[in-house]
């Protein structure tokens, strides 16, 4: 099958779930989908079902009050890529887990739980990854601080 | 044999066999692995915070240190990524040298997989067959850069400098031999009875398992899973490149290095169709600030590394400095596979399975 278009994603994302086509937009050239993060597993689900069959890769972004959650996922079928994005108050920091969708997630929730904090329900094996089972905070928040980070003044 | 009888064995950090500073925990009942743990994080510098406290350009020898097996392919990831954020056209001859010097790449990596197969399974000598050949690249690489591991020679906008006289000549007479020198050494390394007693069947990973695990590159590849992103989600110059996709069938650990050893040959013939296009040009966009300041907003980028699937996130929130960057690591995806591949084979094939994966820790740790 040749590659599918933005545009005909679109389309096909919007006959498929008529009440994801208006969340749907176009970033840089990529396909964004901009869930509220009670829809999220409901989103994700619906898109594994429409024939993303690989979601290649998982991070958080700290935004000060909230986390963003990025998800991207690719179809073989279709020939192409998309995002999923979903934003998680700070204060309740806490999403569900999608290694049963796809086991690809299973190590990077990890590391998003290492680095952020983000805490993955019903992951199996939710434990630090990168860092050690003692590390005191998480080091990809943005109010992290540690000694061996040095900050530079703006003009460098 | 009764859970009781099981031997837990700590295989690293540091050991011959772990391909990296890597620790994996296995689970032994006698001699057979019933459940293997691999630890990781040994070599976490956080490069993904560091990249937060520096300037666009800053972060490209960043990207050196993630996977230090093939530099290039972070490199460009990254400022593919940068280039998709700010808006940059990237001039064509710079983006036949950046094809060029991957596939390079490709060559000088996949032969540190298949040499260190060679020596996994007790054949030193391929190791050495492989370390010739990956030695002349990083000559080339040299010549071109100045240094033979951590090139930074992939910048935003372009490439670090144009080719030196007598590069394109040098280059030429590598791709000429690889073809015959990796006969030589599938002769050598994968015909050999011990070779193949050593890796068919070991570490089998069904297609199924592959996607969902997000494999990526010669991992997937091995197993039939007809998926390359230089083909699949083309970039750069590489529609203009006539190559194909050497699969395997059945998924083992022999399936997975004679992919990456096919793959080889057709880099040269990628190298050979880039270097007969390449025109005289610039090699740098015009007109770039020194300090980049994307609008704010973020991009993925991806290119199909030695490993697979290669990706970088990067966030901007208009200012000099990325606000994030992830790195999408197939190292780390595929050795995610390994606890699954090394279930119900002996110790001594779990160093072959680990092997297989080609994971650096680099990039795997971050």
């Amino acid at each position: 099958m040749t590659r599918m278009t933005i545009d005909e994603l679109r389309e096909h994302l919007c006959a498929a779930y008529p009440d994801l086509c208006p969340l749907f937009s176009v970033e840089f050239g990529d396909g964004v989908l901009l869930v509220d993060s009670a829809r999220l597993r409901e989103a994700l689900e619906d898109l594994k079902e429409l024939g993303f069959d690989r979601l290649g890769m998982v991070t958080a972004v700290d935004f000060g009050d909230e986390f963003e959650l990025v998800y991207r996922l690719t179809s073989r079928s279709m020939r192409v890529g998309m995002f999923v994005k979903a934003r998680v108050p700070r204060s309740i920091a806490s999403v569900r887990s999608t290694v049963d969708l796809w086991p690809s997630a299973d190590w990077q929730e990890r590391e998003i739980f290492d680095l952020f904090g983000i805490v993955f329900e019903a992951h199996p094996d939710l434990r630090r990854i990168l860092l050690t089972d003692d590390w005191v905070g998480h080091p990809l928040r943005k109010d992290y601080i540690d000694d061996s980070i040095i900050r530079r003044p703006d003009y460098l | 044999m009764s859970a009781e009888c099981r031997t837990v064995v700590n295989v690293g950090p540091s050991h011959p066999s772990t391909h990296g500073v890597c620790r994996v925990l296995v689970e032994l009942d006698g001699e057979i692995v019933r459940r293997a743990e691999p630890i990781i994080g040994y070599l976490h510098r956080g490069i993904e915070k560091m990249a937060e406290n520096r300037s666009y350009l800053q972060v490209v020898p960043l990207t050196d240190r993630l996977d230090y097996v093939g530099s290039m392919y972070a490199n460009w990831a990254y400022c593919r990524a940068v280039e998709r954020l700010a808006g940059i056209r990237v001039p064509e001859r710079a983006e036949y040298i950046r094809v060029i010097v991957c596939e390079l790449q490709r060559i000088a990596s996949h032969m540190m997989s298949i040499g260190s197969t060679g020596a996994d399974t007790g054949a030193f000598t391929a190791f050495m067959y492989a370390f010739n050949q990956r030695e002349q690249v990083v000559d080339l690489f040299e010549a071109l850069s100045g240094s033979r591991l951590t090139y930074n020679y992939v910048r935003p906008g372009g490439v670090g400098a144009d080719l030196p006289e007598g590069w394109v000549e040098r280059c030429r007479e590598f791709v000429a031999q690889h073809p015959a020198a990796m006969m030589e050494i599938d002769d050598l390394l994968f015909g050999n009875v011990i070779c193949r007693a050593r890796t068919k069947g070991i570490g089998v990973l069904t297609p199924h398992d592959a996607i969902g695990w997000g494999a990526s590159g010669p991992v997937a590849r091995g197993s039939g899973v007809d998926w390359d992103l230089r083909r699949d989600d083309p970039y750069s110059v590489y529609p203009r490149l006539d190559f194909t996709v050497p699969l395997g069938e059945r998924g083992d650990c022999y399936d997975r290095g004679r992919v990456r050893l096919w793959e080889c040959v057709e880099s040269c013939r990628i190298v050979t169709q880039a270097l007969d296009q390449l025109e005289p040009g610039p090699v740098q966009a015009e007109g770039l600030p020194r300090l980049l300041a994307p609008r704010p907003g973020d991009a993925y980028d991806h290119i199909e590394s030695a490993r697979g699937s290669l990706g970088v996130y990067l966030v901007s929130d208009g200012s000099v400095r990325p606000y994030r960057m992830h790195v999408r690591s197939p190292a780390f995806a595929n050795l995610a596979l390994l606890p699954m591949l090394a279930e119900g084979h002996t110790l001594s094939d779990l160093v072959v399975v680990l092997g297989s994966l080609d994971p650096v820790f680099g990039e795997v740790d971050r």
